[in-house]
């Protein structure tokens, strides 16, 4: 089952990755050759199967509704490429 | 005094015995560092200053007991306020976080010493380290090999003698199958037990943090430190930490234990699976109850892992996407081009194609072939293990189906590489506790035994191993720099 | 709108939840801080944080469903809405996909008299996203600035059925549900700061058609007001359409305030697969039915209910209630005015006229208000007492509404008391009559108007301060 370029393409869109050409042939012929390794699953019969979300059969995991002092400004911009008056600088959005 | 080469426990007795200080300690480390770094090139950071401040500042104290004045190496991917923490990749290369793992603080508070961040596949995405966008590591049993991954680094140092233990995390076997690899203890808790805050995520429902460390008892000691319920991190888990040393008290009459069938299969190599049997022999001799069982969905795991764990990497590495921290690409003119160069440059072949494959399985109209597929294997795998742990208190099997191999051997063959990984799977899949001792030579080469547990019940997986490694002398086996064996 | 046409509405609306912390994390929700501020590792992305779930949104959650009607499975979950923007840190948003805390309820809308009830399709928790600060308009700006300190802010998402069929129900649910979370204490609902938004879905479709017709999204709805001129601009836009035989596409617009138009918002680039999966940092929430009824009886009055007990209480009618009990506030001005001035219909006068009016011309919230519940009081009785004339009392509490000073007070400042001594009117009324004998001549021959003259004539002698009824009982005496 041989994932086309324009599969390729679209994944590397939804996952915001720039490819080169020969990136995006060898990952449709490596993501192919997985994806068919993977196929095996397909061998168990799992309808009547619960899928196993979460591991530890525990709920309502809950925090008290306190404000508590998080980091400083200082802190959560000192590692940012670039800033201005105090918030993060992008390009363009559109 | 050749302090390198003593366990925690030993290094704790000596210092409180007053012999010592961990100054000394420290400066040993570093002096064994000097000598065998270069080509075990373990470390991306060395912490030789602070770490000589840390056991100072203790020394002056003159308080020992615990791990106090012990230092220790921490896998790159656990978070440092103010230590570069790169997770061995491009993307973080000087990114400096502001604030501290819960596991590495617990350390600090009991007076651990941090001596340096360890080498690591890019992301824990790996099983050599050879994915690191630094370098590779090497095994200290022969240079020429890969001390396995993603904790390669971690294991290196350790069975190298540049720290007596680390703290490293564990997605498919990554502590596991490095411990397996260089001949040490590697301790994969029960997912729950220790808390991933701090810890960057790779797989957040398989991420789980352990140890690397010479001999069961330090692991025993350290995991009691490390495990808990910790209020940041809503999966770990609300259970009582129990004494892991008083478990261990070498005995192990009267255990039930059970060996998969699907774990000695052809693909294993031979003198790996005559190894192992012969340590259940050991078992029985020491009075166990040792029984062939079957996992019957075993050979499902990988599979449905390689489903799991890339679409669960795909969303958490997400955020690396130039805005707040680490690589941006400057050029771009727009936030989408600055994205897609930024995770472009950022990213190395590896991380890329597990993000690509993970965006693919949750994507729309493949969600239910994929991912919701594999989590119903999860399931079913997952019930393999409670069926025979109805009967059996422990499970034992080699932990991989190879040697160490040679660096460059396996790096164009996906999934041959995916392969390294499939009798530590499984265990993660299930969310249960694993731990690998050595357990024989292969060729000059350690093999390692894997243990499997309860859920929660890390104390008769200690109680086990200790047991062995008592009775055989594996565990006081270690490599000479270079190639050869120090008896 | 032609008649042909009938308009299909449905509303999508945000509400901010009232809580100290963010929803997972313990950041403050604080609202007018410094930039970046209020953030820590896991609300702004940073790796190996995570979430754990603040209990007062889920119980706020909880209210909300009981508020409406809806059904609260026993069973809910997290999952993530993965997509890249510059205001989402972590690139995805922790939502509630297909298991949501709330599904299946209503609301009931009053329009003249005619009871319809609008149905909610879901309600579910999830985190704000943080501020982005362009400089000029989105599509034009060079860069954008990122404030992180309301990403993480706790949200309601509440979904109504299509169920609307015109712009004035459409304001009419959103003025309703508004009502209804202020009284359930979730939310402070307000529009123009953020913590309410309103985004309208629409389409068209000949009347008596079954099917639906295309449909648009409207973002950028900041106040009542432009939520129904959008919702009739857009509603034409889309009939002006489908006669030209032109095509409508499916997509999502922007009301531009400015212009009275919607435009679109289209980027070039396809639309997101959001690639939803279950959270697996959160684990599942299982609601038991002892806890809602916990909630249920901590609730705080309802509108609805509050309505009943005003009409039942103090016979008021049912358009008053409507009015006194838009907010809790508002409600709880009145009923504390009404625990110690018990005529409830002038009361309510009062506030639906001049307390309102003056109000809305501030725009000011009546929390703020300087008039407080017991200076009307005051006031009121000032009327009663004939110290005062209604029609005073109205310049006296416009001072009062201004200044913050008590009745009596502006009265005795203004020099305001009502003269209804009758020897002093008298001979008022006398000097002006005798002033003006045509006019008196004019009354005498039936010229009712002239009455009017003589007492406006007196009212202003008087400054306004003659006692009405005193005045019109000496001047018919005199003229008889």
């Amino acid at each position: 089952m041989a994932l086309s370029p324009e599969e390729v393409n679209h994944v590397a869109m939804l996952a915001r990755l720039a490819l080169s050409e020969d990136e995006k042939t060898a990952f449709a012929e490596q993501l192919t050759l997985i994806l068919d390794y993977v196929e095996r699953l397909n061998e168990l019969d799992t309808g009547e199967v619960e899928p196993l979300i979460h591991i530890l059969p525990v709920f309502n995991v809950l925090r008290q509704d306190e404000a508590l002092p998080g980091s400083s400004q200082e802190e959560i911009l000192s590692n940012a490429p670039l800033v201005e008056d105090g918030q993060y600088k992008v390009p363009r959005i559109i | 005094m050749d302090l390198y080469k003593l366990t925690v426990h030993e290094l704790q007795d000596k210092l409180l015995a007053g012999e010592i200080s961990s100054e000394d300690i420290v400066k040993s480390l570093f002096s064994r560092i000097a000598l065998v770094e270069e080509k075990a090139q373990a470390f991306i950071t060395l912490c030789e200053e602070t770490a000589l401040e840390g056991a100072r500042r203790i020394d002056q104290q003159d308080e020992y007991g615990g791990i106090k004045g012990i230092p220790y190496g921490l896998k790159d991917l656990f978070c440092t306020r103010g230590i570069k923490t790169t997770c061995a990749s491009r993307m973080l290369e000087n990114f400096v976080p502001s604030y501290e793992s819960t596991a590495s603080k617990l350390l600090n508070e009991k007076g651990g010493i941090l001596l340096g961040k360890l080498n690591l596949d890019e992301f824990a995405m790996g099983c050599s380290t050879e994915q690191s966008a630094f370098f590779p590591s090497r095994n200290p049993w022969d240079w020429e090999r890969v001390p396995g991954g993603s904790s390669g680094g971690c294991a290196a140092a350790v069975a190298a003698g540049e720290i007596p233990f680390a703290l490293a995390s564990d997605t498919g076997g990554s502590i596991r199958q490095p411990a397996s690899y260089c001949g040490i203890v590697g301790l994969k808790p029960t997912y729950g037990r220790v808390s991933r805050w701090g810890v960057a995520a790779f797989a957040s429902s398989l991420d789980q943090v352990g140890i690397l460390s010479r001999g069961v008892r330090d692991c025993a000691l350290i995991l009691k430190i490390i495990a808990g319920k910790d209020p940041l991190d809503a999966t770990s888990a609300d259970i009582e930490v129990p004494n892991y040393c008083a478990f261990l008290d070498g005995e192990v009459k009267g255990m039930r234990i059970a060996y998969p069938r699907e774990y000695f299969q052809h693909w294993v190599t031979e003198s790996i699976r005559t190894a192992v049997m012969k340590a259940l022999r050991k078992f029985e001799e020491l009075g166990a109850i040792v029984e062939e069982v079957s996992l019957p969905h075993s050979e499902y795991a990988l599979p449905a892992y390689y489903i799991v764990a890339p679409a669960e990497a795909s969303t958490n590495l997400a955020r690396f996407d130039g805005v707040r921290y680490g690589l941006r690409d400057d050029e771009a003119d727009n936030v989408i081009d600055m994205f897609s160069l930024s995770r472009a440059q950022g990213f190395g072949p590896e991380v890329k194609r597990r993000i690509m494959l993970g965006t693919y399985a949750l994507s729309s109209g493949y969600y239910d072939a994929y991912y919701l597929k594999a989590m119903k294997v999860r399931r079913l795998i997952a019930s393999d293990f409670a069926k025979v742990f109805r009967d059996f208190d422990l499970i034992v099997s080699p932990t991989t189906p190879t040697t160490a191999f040679k660096l460059g051997e396996q790096i164009d063959d996906t999934l041959t590489l995916y392969m390294n990984d499939a009798l530590t799977v499984p265990v993660n899949m299930a969310g249960l506790p694993g731990i690998s001792i050595p357990c024989a030579l292969d060729d000059g080469l350690p093999v390692g035994m894997q243990l499997i547990g309860r859920a929660f019940d890390e104390a008769t997986l200690l109680k086990a191993a200790y047991a062995f490694e008592q009775n055989t002398d594996y565990h006081r086996l270690t490599p000479v720099p270079g190639g050869g064996i120090n008896e | 709108m032609s008649k042909e046409f009938e308009t299909v509405i449905g509303l999508e609306v945000h509400a901010e939840l009232k809580t100290e912390s963010k929803i997972f994390c313990s950041c403050s929700t604080a609202f007018g801080a410094e930039p970046n501020s209020q953030v820590c590792p896991f609300c702004a992305g940073f790796p190996g944080a995570l979430p754990v779930l603040n209990e007062k949104v889920l119980e706020l959650a909880i209210r909300t469903g009981i508020a409406l009607n809806c059904e609260i499975p026993e069973y809910c979950k997290f999952d993530r809405k993965n997509y890249f923007y510059p205001d989402l840190p972590a690139a995805y948003q922790i939502s509630q996909y297909d298991q949501p805390v709330c599904i299946n309820g209503y609301l009931e809308i009053d329009l003249d008299g005619e009871i319809k009830r609008i149905r909610i399709n879901r309600a579910h928790m999830e985190e704000d996203a943080g501020k982005l600060v362009h400089q000029g308009d989105i599509t034009t700006t060079p860069f954008s600035l990122v404030d992180l300190n309301r990403c993480g802010i706790g949200l309601l998402e509440i979904v109504s059925e299509p169920d609307m069929r015109s712009a004035r129900e459409a304001r009419a649910y959103l003025e309703k549900l508004r009502s209804i979370l202020l009284f359930a204490g979730v939310s402070d609902c307000k529009m123009q700061e953020g913590s309410l938004r309103c985004d309208a879905n629409i389409s068209v479709r000949p009347a008596g058609q079954e099917e639906l017709g295309t449909r648009t999204e409207i973002k950028n709805l900041n106040s009542f007001r432009s939520l129904e001129r959008a919702i009739e601009y857009e509603a034409r836009r889309h009939v002006e359409a489908i006669e030209d035989g032109e095509e409508l596409l499916q997509e999502t617009r922007t009301w531009d305030e400015e212009k009275q138009v919607t435009r679109s918002m289209r980027s070039k680039e396809e639309a997101d697969d959001y690639r939803y999966f279950p959270d697996p940092d959160l684990p599942p929430l299982r609601i038991s039915r002892e806890r809602i009824e916990e909630v249920r009886r901590q609730m705080p009055e309802l509108p609805d209910v509050a309505q009943e007990r005003l009409v039942e209480t103090y016979g008021l009618p049912h358009y008053d209630a409507t009015i006194l009990t838009t907010t809790p506030d508002y409600l709880e001005f009145f009923d504390r005015v009404i625990k110690i001035y018990p005529d409830a219909k002038v009361v309510a006068n009062w506030m639906m006229s001049e307390l309102n009016k003056y109000l809305n011309q501030s725009n000011l919230e009546i929390s703020d208000c300087l008039i407080k519940p017991e200076n009307l009081v005051e006031m009121l009785q000032l009327i009663d007492d004939g110290t005062i004339s209604g029609k005073m009392a109205k310049t006296v509490f416009a001072e009062m509404f201004n200044s913050g000073k008590r009745a009596p007070e502006v009265v005795r400042e203004k020099g305001m008391v009502q003269i209804s001594d009758e020897k002093a009117l008298s001979a008022i009324i006398e000097s002006i009559v005798n002033g003006n004998p045509k006019v008196v001549e004019d009354y005498r021959n039936g010229k009712e108007k002239a009455f009017g003259f003589f007492v406006g004539q007196v009212m202003k002698a008087t400054r306004g301060q003659a006692n009405p009824a005193v005045v019109n009982k000496l001047l018919k005496e005199k003229l008889k």
